[in-house]
């Protein structure tokens, strides 16, 4: 036996051995590394001293709650599902040895959703992957490859929801591969409650010409920790990077970015916002990393956070290393309160104080909801953010 | 003898700890129109924005009663939904927010105040429209942000757009006119005539009389040092644009 054939052949003879030793190495891997700490670089602004006192189960096998696949379903709208397969390795950057969430995920991953479009099946319904997170205190780890072949085009939801109160953590590991032409638009909605915890690790990879909008709107969550990397492996890909964060109470939403521009005349614009409200804090280190070949490259990022009581924190932490010397790269980080002019124009005009600082905040932060690819999931999120809105009287 | 909307009383106020107005004596009747001008720095837009209730314009004597309430003890909305309207100098963007939402906000406030029932989307729209045409507007503002990338002349025609929307019984109009080229004026003016009417008054604040050409005042002021130095009809802001203001600030204590 040789070739594809020979491969098919023993992963059936010995696939579940083999995964399971993966599994058991990542493990070790993870357990050698620990969780990070406020003194590793990268989570200098988030402590998981809080995940310390919980004791994880393992995630309850069952359907999701028919109200709550409801609700999720309404919120995207018309939409194919898939249903996991087994477990299966993901590329480079989610290499157990590298990250330590992204380890455990390999560690406790028992299913992966393996998604390939190839251009022939494009124009079709966009993809839901509904992330369940259970009661209780589970551990879930959700696991998917996402490959678009050459010319492709797709839109994958990603979707965290959870059991009211859960004190769970959702710990998930996504690859996306942009083969070259494809297009590929990526959501990633958390809406867990805010009890729950929330780690993903999203690795983009995208071969020449691809282009890739990213967009991850974190609502939820008690504490969040967001990891995007995209990697411009290709000449000409394009990435968008989008992000929105709403923080209330002591909600804690962490954004880490990096985008690898490893090829010549490659773009990408990475916008991201946030608004926060009582002791929120809000983290965005974005990472611009351009290798010393890579020329004639447009890089632009940008993170402006609202902050609407005095409480709310928010760390900025542009990163950029630039290796190549024929380069368009910008970077701007703007953190304030609510523009008084604004205001007082408003309510000349005869609008209520209370609904005009709303409308200030809801213009802030709809600027990202209007890029999202599908309408119905933009015009749900529009009454989300509208429903979130602070309304009280204050300075 | 018409309704006194506009009463103000040996009116101080400072801004930044600075005293500008001091001791404004006004009185502005239903169916007027006042012009106050005066040179920069006379304290002609702080009067303005004390009308609005903007703060940080600190009023530190006298009063200000609209139909015999006092203004200054109402909240800037409160003061709009009653029918103070200020018409901008400088008219705030407000990036996300479109211009139709943002007026017929407005427009519902104000109505609610009046005991009329909100308008919906569709009666609104026929109304802005109307009201645009008639400003020579096109409808391509009512779907973009508040003043966002407009210019100069389109700030100030969207301002009275809302004047004209809102119906106000008082209409403080601070250097509406500057910035406009002749054009722009003139349909800024004829907006702003065809809301005159027994019932309503307008305090029209300006630097320069060219205004005045279209929107004829019934009275004019000249405001100096932070007070009323002269007071007359049409005439006197015909004068000043002869004889500038050295004369009067010559005349004045």
């Amino acid at each position: 036996m040789r070739g594809v054939a020979a491969e098919r052949a023993f992963e059936r003879i010995f696939g579940a051995a083999r995964r399971a030793l993966a599994a058991v190495e990542a493990w070790r891997t993870f357990a050698e590394r620990g969780l990070p700490t406020t003194h590793d670089e990268d989570w200098r602004f988030t402590s998981l001293g809080a995940l310390e006192s919980v004791e994880f189960t393992a995630p309850e096998p069952g359907e999701i709650p028919e109200e709550a696949l409801a609700a999720a379903r309404a919120l995207v709208g018309d939409a194919r599902r898939t249903t996991g397969t087994t477990r299966v390795a993901l590329a480079s950057a989610l290499d157990p040895k590298l990250a330590p969430f992204a380890a455990l995920n390999a560690a406790l991953a028992v299913e992966s959703d393996l998604i390939e479009v190839s251009a022939d099946c494009s124009r079709q319904l966009p993809f839901h992957l509904i992330r369940w997170l259970g009661g209780g205190a589970q551990l879930a780890s959700p696991r998917a490859r996402i490959t678009l072949r050459a010319g492709a085009r797709a839109t994958v939801i990603e979707h965290f929801v959870g059991a009211r109160d859960a004190r769970s953590l959702s710990n998930s590991a996504t690859e996306l591969v942009l083969e070259r032409d494809a297009q590929l638009d990526y959501v990633q909605l958390q809406e867990l409650p805010e009890t729950a915890f929330h780690v993903s690790s999203m690795s983009a990879r995208q071969e020449t010409g691809s282009r890739l909008r990213a967009t991850s709107v974190a609502l939820g969550a008690r504490l969040a920790r967001v990891q995007l990397l995209a990697a411009l492996s290709g000449e000409g890909a394009e990435l968008e990077l989008d992000g929105l964060y709403l923080g209330r109470g002591t909600q804690h939403q962490d954004h880490h970015t990096t985008v690898d521009h490893a090829s010549p005349r490659t773009t990408s614009r990475t916008l991201f916002k946030g608004v926060l409200d009582g002791r929120a804090h809000g983290v965005f280190h974005g990472r611009v990393h351009v290798r010393p070949d890579a020329q004639k490259i447009d890089a632009s990022q940008t993170n402006r956070a609202l902050l609407l009581s005095d409480g709310a924190v928010v760390d900025s932490k542009p990163q950029l290393e630039i290796y190549a010397d024929d380069v368009k790269c910008s970077h701007g980080a703007s953190v304030g309160q609510l523009d008084l002019d604004q205001l007082f124009y408003l309510r000349a005009r005869g609008l209520d104080p209370v609904e005009a600082r709303a409308l200030l905040t809801y213009a802030f932060a709809s600027e990202l909801l209007e890029r999202l690819p599908l309408p119905v999931l933009r015009e749900s999120l529009e009454a989300r953010l509208l429903a979130w809105l602070p309304r009280r009287p204050g300075s | 003898m018409a309704e006194l909307v506009l009463e103000i009383r040996d009116l101080h106020a400072r801004v930044d700890g600075k005293p500008i107005l001091r001791g404004v004596e006004l009185e502005v009747r239903a169916g007027e129109v006042h012009a106050v001008m005066g040179p920069n720095g006379s304290g002609k837009s702080t009067l303005a924005n004390v009308l609005a209730g903007r703060e940080g314009y600190e009023v530190t004597q006298g009063s200000v009663r609209f139909r015999g309430a006092d203004l200054l003890a109402l909240p800037p909305e409160t003061r709009a939904r009653a029918g103070v309207f200020l018409a901008f100098q400088y008219p705030v963007e407000i990036p996300g927010v479109t211009n139709s939402y943002f007026m017929k906000a407005s427009l519902n406030a104000v109505r609610a105040e009046r005991g009329l029932p909100p308008l919906d989307a569709i009666d609104f729209l026929a109304l802005v429209k109307q009201k645009m045409k008639a400003l020579e507007m096109d409808e391509k503002f009512l779907s973009r942000s508040v003043n966002e990338g407009f210019s100069g002349g389109e700030k100030k025609r969207n301002e009275i757009l809302q004047l004209s929307l809102l119906e106000p019984v008082l209409a403080v109009l601070d250097e509406t006119d500057s910035g406009l080229d002749i054009d722009a004026l003139r349909i800024v003016a004829e907006g702003v005539n065809r809301l005159r009417s027994p019932e309503r008054a307008v305090l029209a604040i300006t630097h320069y009389q060219r205004l005045l050409e279209y929107l004829v005042p019934d009275h004019t002021h000249v405001l100096i040092g932070g007070r009323i130095a002269k007071s007359g009809d049409r005439g006197l802001a015909i004068e000043l644009e002869r004889r500038g203001y050295a004369w009067i600030e010559a005349e004045a204590p």
